[in-house]
């Protein structure tokens, strides 16, 4: 009986393409330019494909030569799957935000509030103009509302 | 100029935010969501269980109170970068 040689390449594409979902959970969701447009993921998970479909070529067109009918299949469709999770995080999920029409436009007034800073001191936003900014007796120009989602 | 972040996390979690992440400029806690429901931002149920967040939003308010410039996202992840806020700071003298 003849010996097939191992066959690597869907392992080597499987590993990719896990590298290239979570390690934009772990990486690259901390730069803006690596965040936005998830670039780098895509092109570890394209590697990722492409090693996983020379592996299954070789799997199966020259299945004399090489191991991998079982295990190529298998790391395939796992890899498939992540790879249309991230899919979907990335192009509808994260899209998924309310309409907010009636959130202030250009030209508004602001609308006033008051809420607690982390000392648990209440600041309104007038109180925002009126302050002097830190180590000056200057109030501030403006003042930049940054909405977040917080620790949620 | 002054930056200030507004979300649901209580103080506690903010002041911590702050500490962990070297931040100096305002962090202000709006638990029942007062200002985010006034500038309706309410991402209903959005929170980790379930808890109401708000929409990742900007805005640049002069000194009169009118609001200057505004970016509401359409995608989470993205948000205004620094160089947007400075530009628009820019133009307010």
């Amino acid at each position: 009986m003849e010996r097939r040689k191992r066959n690597s390449y869907p392992w080597i594409g499987f590993v990719l393409c896990l590298i290239g979902v979570t390690s934009y959970f772990f990486l690259f969701y901390r730069w803006p330019i690596t965040r936005d447009v998830p670039w780098a993921n895509f092109l570890i998970l394209a590697a990722g494909a492409g090693f996983l479909i020379s592996g299954l070529r070789r799997a199966f067109a020259r299945s004399q030569e090489f191991k991998g009918k079982i295990a190529g299949p298998i790391l395939g469709a796992i890899s498939l799957v992540a790879i249309g999770f991230f899919c979907f995080l990335i192009f509808y999920a994260t899209k998924q935000l309310p309409k907010s029409a009636g959130a202030p436009k250009v030209g508004d007034k602001a609308p006033e509030f008051t809420l607690t800073d982390t000392n648990n001191k209440e600041v309104s936003l007038a109180s925002l103009f009126a302050m002097p900014l830190p180590g000056t007796q200057k109030q501030p120009k403006g003042v930049f509302l940054v909405f977040y989602r917080g620790y949620w | 100029m002054r930056t200030v972040a507004i979300s649901v996390d209580t103080p506690e979690e903010s002041r911590e935010l702050c500490k962990k992440a070297g931040y100096t400029f305002l962090f202000l806690s709006d638990p029942g969501a007062k200002a985010i429901r006034a500038y309706d931002l309410l991402h209903a149920g959005q929170g980790v269980n379930g808890n109401d967040v708000a929409r990742p939003a900007e805005f640049l308010v002069d000194s009169n109170g009118v609001i200057r410039w505004v970016n509401l996202t359409e995608d989470f992840r993205v948000r205004a970068r620094a160089e947007q806020f400075l530009a628009q700071a820019r133009q307010l003298k």
